[in-house]
């Protein structure tokens, strides 16, 4: 164990865990929303996720950019990200919402069982990610380098780029919204309703269909953001790129209180940073073996995760 | 008529609970429906207001065929329902559940006025606001469950057991608000265990039996009728 290591670099590796964080919490969203209306695992996700990717590398390469362009300039730049974010955000938001309403929906109707929504959500997760894997060859894809890294602030060993306070700052903002839509809308509250008791809130007059759809799409939306920030920060996706990542955001949802949004934002971050501290103390080859067993620690003492669930209960 | 029930079973799985069931209530009325437990007073309610799908018979409501609209379509058109255990939003402040009952409708100014008529009907829901639904007290929660299925302005109120785990002295008060609510111009379908309440309010009355109707009459009717007093008013 590296004490020292992890002491001398506790600056670089808190900044560098809270960007990926910050990522893994907005792709966790769409798991804790999901499941604190349907007490459902969206599995599927992870692909949500994925096609976001894809959806954003192709709108670049309608300007003829790839991973071997020039950075553009500043306004060229601005105006790509925003269009990746909108393409991403499509692509995410309609894919969620047509595995709800191929894949569950039919279910729902019949009151399959738990079990069946289970093997249900794995297998549209395989069939979308094997699908990609066919058609692409199972081949990586560069991102074009649109923004290119630079230090903003330093302060001793510790430096913080332009990418990541962008990274950071947008999920915070991101989570706000959705936080503010949540709690304080008409929409929202429906949302809430369903959550807490469906049948009431079909007595309320929601329909519950909608809601169910909308809440997909919210979910959605946040994993096309956070799809093309990791876009910007790895720099390659592949048909496999929501998996792994999509098991640290499950994990994420569930430790900071699977149901909870501002869990997720919380498991999120606390994940990213935890996970480069182990890496910080054993090596980079633990990274992962350390986040999950602290995962399991965490579990043991607190259940339902740090804040507990709540878009069912409490606050969301 | 506002409401007709014709010939309406509902099973749940294998279990058929209602037995082809006719009833009426006109507009105006405050109709009671009682019965033993398990009887199906709370199955007749769901069939009324949509969360539970009819297998036979047909419910028209104001004029119009409603048995297959979906539940949350049937509060458009005026139906309302206070449901039996509350249903109250567990983690919704009591201002935010009453904002639930009026989900459906868009007038702010119109919600805010019927918010205050709540408030004036329910004393204690306004000194609780801010609280969460899922704090307060069982007769807290029915005064909630109460007002909130009054804020979709419904032209038929549901009404499953409102005096249900409320202290004596509140029961009468709860019939008194549910006879000024009807005053005020609602049309309301009134379930009750307690009988002898719900006959001496109500104009009209149905006796359920193992999800059939076995008797009707006006309310003074059914009070003085003997088989009533013996199976559901007690020995007086
Ligand atoms: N969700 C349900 N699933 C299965 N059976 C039910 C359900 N709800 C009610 N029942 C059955 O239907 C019958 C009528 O119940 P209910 O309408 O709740 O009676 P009441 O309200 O008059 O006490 C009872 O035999 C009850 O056991
Ligand atoms: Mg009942």
């Amino acid at each position: 164990m590296n004490f020292s290591g992890l002491i001398h670099n506790f600056g670089p590796l808190t900044v560098t865990g809270l960007a990926q964080g910050a990522i893994i919490a907005l792709f966790a969203l769409g798991y804790t929303l999901v499941y604190g209306v349907l007490r459902l695992i969206n599995f599927a996700h992870s692909e949500v996720f994925l096609l976001g990717t894809y959806a954003s590398i192709i709108v670049w390469g309608f300007f003829g950019l790839d991973q071997n362009s020039p950075t553009p300039g500043m306004f060229a730049v601005i105006g790509l990200i925003i269009l990746g974010m909108v393409a991403a955000v499509v692509a995410s938001g309609v894919t969620a919402i047509g595995v709800e309403l191929i894949a569950y929906r039919p279910l729902r109707r019949r009151n399959a069982p738990k079990l069946a929504f289970l093997i249900t959500a794995i297998g549209a997760s395989l069939a979308i990610s094997e699908t990609v894997g066919v058609i692409t060859g199972r081949n990586i894809r560069g991102v074009p380098r649109l923004i290119r890294q630079t230090d903003v602030v330093v302060i001793g060993n510790t430096h913080i780029t332009n990418l990541q306070i962008l990274i950071v700052v947008l999920a915070l903002v991101m989570m706000f919204l959705l936080d503010r839509f949540i709690n304080r809308s008409r929409l929202g509250r429906g949302i809430r309703a369903v959550a807490q008791n469906p049948d009431s809130a079909a007595l309320m007059g929601v329909n519950q269909g909608r809601v169910i759809s909308l809440v997909f799409l919210l979910g959605g939306l946040m994993a096309g953001i956070a799809a093309v920030m990791y876009n910007l920060k790895i720099g390659v996706t592949r048909f496999d790129a929501g998996f792994l990542l999509g098991i640290e955001a499950f994990t994420a949802a569930v430790l900071g209180g699977i149901g909870n949004l501002r869990g997720a934002l919380l498991g999120g971050l606390l994940l990213g940073v935890l996970q480069n501290y182990g890496a910080g103390l054993f090596g980079t080859e633990w990274l992962h073996a350390v986040s999950f067993v602290l995962l399991v620690v965490i579990l043991l003492f607190r259940p339902t995760g740090l804040l507990g669930e709540s878009l069912g209960r409490a606050r969301a | 008529m506002l409401l007709e029930l014709q010939e309406i079973s509902l099973s749940y799985g294998r279990i058929q609970a209602l037995h082809e069931i006719s009833l009426t209530v006109d507009q105006g009325e405050i109709v009671a429906l009682i019965g033993a437990n398990g009887a199906g007073k709370s199955t007749t309610m769901r069939a009324v207001s949509g969360l539970r799908p009819v297998s036979h018979g047909k419910i028209i409501f104001d004029g119009q065929d409603i048995t297959k609209l979906r539940a949350d379509l049937r509060v458009v058109r005026g139906v309302s329902q206070s449901p039996e255990g509350r249903g109250i939003f567990p983690g919704m402040t009591v201002r935010d559940n009453l904002e639930m009952g009026a989900y459906t409708r868009r007038n702010r100014v119109e919600i805010n006025k019927d918010l205050d008529r709540a408030f004036s009907l329910f004393p204690r829901l306004k000194e609780r606001e801010r609280q969460m639904g899922g704090t307060m007290s069982g007769g807290e929660q029915q005064m909630l469950a109460v007002g909130r299925a009054l804020m979709s302005r419904p032209k038929l109120l549901l009404l499953d057991e409102p005096s249900m785990g409320l202290a004596p002295m509140l029961i009468q008060q709860i019939f008194d608000i549910i006879v000024e609510i009807n005053q005020q111009g609602t049309t309301i379908l009134l379930v009750e265990q307690n009988a002898q309440q719900a006959l001496s309010r109500a104009h009209r009355a149905y006796v359920l039996e193992t999800g059939r109707i076995v008797k009707s009459g006006t309310g003074s009717e059914l009070l003085s009728d003997p088989s009533v007093k013996d199976a559901y008013l007690g020995v007086a």
